[in-house]
């Protein structure tokens, strides 16, 4: 905390000293700079007459797309139905494939520190690190279009988010409890099931609907790219123009969102 | 002490060879087996819906084992200046919104925490995190796509909307719970609003929000990565059309660089947040 | 209820312990030169023989970081010893296979100083927990034990007064209850020898006793022998037959409770008014009766 004192005048009190302050400023600077870069790109990249039109522009959709075309409900059963498959069929694969992958990242279950526990991290990093969507595009590649590449798109999604929130379970869990386990003679499996599975449980299930509720918003949009849902209706609306339509989906698809939200926030409360 | 005894084991009697199992997380029998015959019902179901073309797979799966070659031998170089390109737009939209995003997240955030903004403005600005986080990035990049255009300019205006529901949420939450009596403390003071936010809130919600900050900076770079498949800008488009002409190699290595990238973006965040902790 | 005569209350009756001593001639629990130096560098132990004999309670007690913790986990090798020999009976335990070990290990039941108990089970899941070791993993995995275990498990509950709380969940009980269950899950294993760390570290005084005096009454109808950790030297007093006093990993005292002087004290835990301490004994001890 640096004080000042100048000839004449009460020491000044400062918050840094100056090359701090210099430090921070030079930062600022350097921030400012980037952005201000960022922005021109942007804006060299787009066509302003477009931006000045915009209003006009949203004013004319919004005109086209109400009142929503409600009668077309009656054909968005089975999407609904396919897109609440995909997200649950796809997270329960998911966890099938997230528990052994985080109990073979998890520092104090991993069998070997310097090889498993690499590869099992890496699993997690890249699954998830790539969007769903761009793995419904590779899906779509490899096994064609439909409900199956979505469920496996999801799927694959999932794995690293789940195991990596479990694997930080596992890391926390209480070891005397472990410790007490062991020193019963239990088998390393017995003392899996008593003495580490009974303490990340509740965790495990608050996970997994976590996700699910994620995977139910995911997978709405999953069509757009060729991978089944309700996202297929939309994008073929989208694709002749059909305004009403698209405002009925976005709504249902609102509706599917809200829904899981608060689905999911009722089982994490009854489970926590 | 005798007749106790006597009473304890007159129990201990009557449960001597009787079975014991673990009592059941649902009591009723009949509700248990009502809630298991109606899972089992529906995965049925869910999965005989399911459309699956096996042939079709089986061919997939020679496909599947070249992605996973050309994973091996990606090839960065002959689509350099599309991936160059591509990338560079990506960072430049997750960049600029994160910091548009981020800086109109905190008025926001402030105005969604109940402890400190008036009903009226609470009200106002939850609503706000409601919209935002309801509608996907995906949708609201297809409605701007019509609106202002194909470009990075949709892009950027989706990932600083999808970032202000985020950011202003999980910072108002924090302001929500955070410790009263030194915000009080300030006020006790005699300070003005804004000396209390300075002094009172910002101390104490600073280190979180720079996390979170870099977490979202982190979702928005990965997010960047699709919205091109809609035309709004970034390394999503090339990476379309990478799969369109089956260009694996090509595919692998924009993947590739991509997880690079959130690895990095994931180590930064974590010495940064050491760092303000 | 087969009690023996002995009120538990009591000081041990020297010459019964010396009939103990004597009538064994190999020790149920032999431990050369054990050393346990951790990758810190730290040597928490340094060169430790100390002998057990069959149905001996003995207290070790010391400063913290003296390695009482150390030498217990050693002896069931939840610590792997760096060097030296642990002996059970006729078994080396150091050395022995990972099966092997896990077969040892049901005859040494081990109760924790935070309980350990496995908090999200039932009481009954965490007794039963004890006979891990002689059960399949899938008769453990469906809860579906044998009906002897079952019945043996009714009548340790019984015993320590919590079968009214077998179907309760284990995070539900008292510190005092959490421990008498940690108990039952410890004899259940139907050991010969007890590790016991810091039984009461977290119990009030009046509870701590209470456990003290149940552990104690519990090996002397059972006849086993028990290590117990103990850092309240008054308990420990009060309660064994023999008292080990560790320092720096190296055994400083070995002697029956009555022996502990102001001096031992001193050379044991360093500096200090100990007349105060030894005098509580007394007191704790007239106010008892």
């Amino acid at each position: 905390m640096p004080v000042y004192e100048t000839a004449g005048s009460p020491p000044i009190w400062r918050r840094r000293n100056r090359n701090q302050a210099l430090a921070h400023w030079a930062m600022w600077l350097t921030g400012t700079a980037i952005f201000v870069y960022c922005w021109m790109q942007i804006s060299g990249a787009t066509t302003w007459f477009f931006v000045w039109d915009a209003p006009r522009i949203a004013g004319d959709i919004w005109d086209r797309a109400t009142p929503p075309r409600w009668e077309y409900i009656t054909q968005l059963g089975r999407p609904i139905w396919d897109t609440l498959n995909i997200a649950t069929l796809g997270t329960i694969i998911a966890l099938c494939f997230a528990v052994p992958v985080a109990f073979l990242a998890a520092r104090n279950t991993t069998p070997s520190r310097y090889i498993v526990r690499p590869i099992a991290l890496l699993i997690i990093v890249s699954t998830r690190s790539i969007n769903s969507l761009i793995w419904a595009l590779l899906l779509i590649a490899i096994i064609g279009p439909g409900v199956f590449a979505g469920v496996v798109a999801i799927a694959i999604r999932s794995i690293g988010f789940c195991a990596k929130l479990l694997y930080e379970a596992i890391e926390e869990i209480d070891e005397t409890q472990v410790e007490a386990i062991t020193a019963t003679g239990a088998s390393r499996w017995q003392v899996m099931a008593y003495g580490i599975v009974p303490q990340i449980l509740p965790a495990f299930a608050g996970i997994a609907v976590f996700r699910w509720d994620i995977n139910i918003r995911e997978s709405t949009v999953l069509g757009l790219v060729g991978a089944g849902g309700i996202g297929l209706q939309l994008n073929a609306s989208l694709n002749v123009l059909a305004w009403p339509q698209v405002s009925l989906i976005l709504l249902v698809i609102l509706a599917a969102v809200v829904i899981s939200e608060w689905v999911s926030a009722k089982v994490r409360g009854a489970i926590i | 002490m005798s007749t106790s005894s006597l009473h304890t084991h007159r129990e201990l009697d009557d449960m001597l060879g009787t079975r014991w199992r673990k009592p059941k997380l649902v009591k009723q029998t009949w509700l248990r087996w009502v809630l298991w015959i109606g899972l089992v019902t529906y995965l049925i179901a869910a999965v005989l819906t399911i459309p699956v073309d096996w042939s079709r797979v089986y061919e997939g799966l020679d496909r599947g084992w070249q992605f996973v070659l050309a994973f091996m031998t990606p090839d960065f170089v002959t689509r350099a200046a599309d991936i160059r390109d591509g990338m560079l737009e990506s960072i430049i939209m997750t960049i600029a919104a994160s910091v548009v995003g981020i800086a109109i997240s905190i008025p926001i955030g402030l105005g969604a925490a109940r402890n400190i903004a008036p009903l009226p403005v609470y009200m106002i600005c939850r609503g706000i995190v409601a919209v935002s986080r309801a509608l996907q990035e995906i949708i609201v990049a297809i409605l701007l796509v019509a609106i202002f255009g194909f470009g990075p300019l949709a892009g950027f205006l989706t990932l600083s909307f999808a970032t202000i529901g985020f950011l202003s949420k999980l910072l108002a939450e924090d302001i929500e719970s955070m410790d009263r009596v030194q915000a009080e403390a300030i006020r006790s003071s005699g300070a003005s609003w804004m000396q209390w936010i300075n002094y009172g809130v910002q101390p104490q919600v600073m280190p979180r929000l720079i996390g979170l900050s870099m977490y979202r900076l982190d979702i928005n770079f990965r997010e960047s990565a699709i919205l091109g498949l809609v035309g709004a800008g970034g390394i999503g488009a090339t990476l379309n059309t990478a799969f369109d002409r089956y260009e694996y190699d090509t595919a692998a290595a924009i993947l590739i660089i991509i997880i690079v990238i959130v690895m990095g973006l994931e180590y930064l965040s974590g010495l940064i947040r050491a760092r303000v902790q | 209820m087969t009690h023996t005569g002995r009120s538990p209350k009591g000081p041990p009756d020297p010459s019964e312990m010396q009939n103990v001593i004597k009538m064994r001639e190999t020790p149920m629990l032999r431990l050369e030169k054990l050393v346990k130096t951790y990758k810190t560098g730290d040597q928490a132990l340094k060169a430790v023989d100390l002998e057990v004999p069959s149905g001996q309670v003995l207290a070790l007690i010391g400063p913290s970081g003296a390695g009482k913790s150390t030498l217990i986990r050693c002896i069931n090798r939840l610590v792997e010893p760096t060097s030296g020999k642990v002996w059970l009976g006729d078994t080396e335990l150091t050395g022995l296979s990972q099966s092997a070990l896990r077969r040892a290990r049901r005859k040494m039941g081990m109760i924790f100083q935070e309980y350990a108990l496995v908090e999200r089970l039932s009481v009954m899941e965490n007794v039963l927990s004890g006979r891990l070791g002689y059960v399949g993993f899938w008769r453990s995995f469906t809860r579906r034990y044998p009906q002897a275990d079952v019945d043996e498990a009714f009548r340790l509950l019984d015993r320590v007064g919590l079968l009214h709380m077998a179907d309760k969940r284990a995070d539900e009980l008292s510190g005092g209850q959490r421990q008498r269950v940690g108990i039952c899950r410890a004899l259940i294993q139907n050991p010969e020898l007890l590790l016991v760390d810091e039984p009461t570290a977290s119990l009030d005084p009046k509870t701590s006793r209470q456990i003290m005096r149940l552990i104690c009454e519990l090996c002397e109808e059972r006849g086993l022998a028990a290590i117990i950790n103990i850092h309240d030297v008054a308990l420990a007093q009060r309660f064994v037959q023999r008292v080990i006093g560790l320092r720096f990993g190296a055994i400083e005292f070995d002697g029956k409770p009555d022996a502990l002087t102001p001096d031992v004290l001193t050379t044991i835990y360093g500096e200090e008014d100990w007349e105060a301490t030894i005098q509580k004994v007394e007191e704790d001890e007239v106010a008892a009766e």
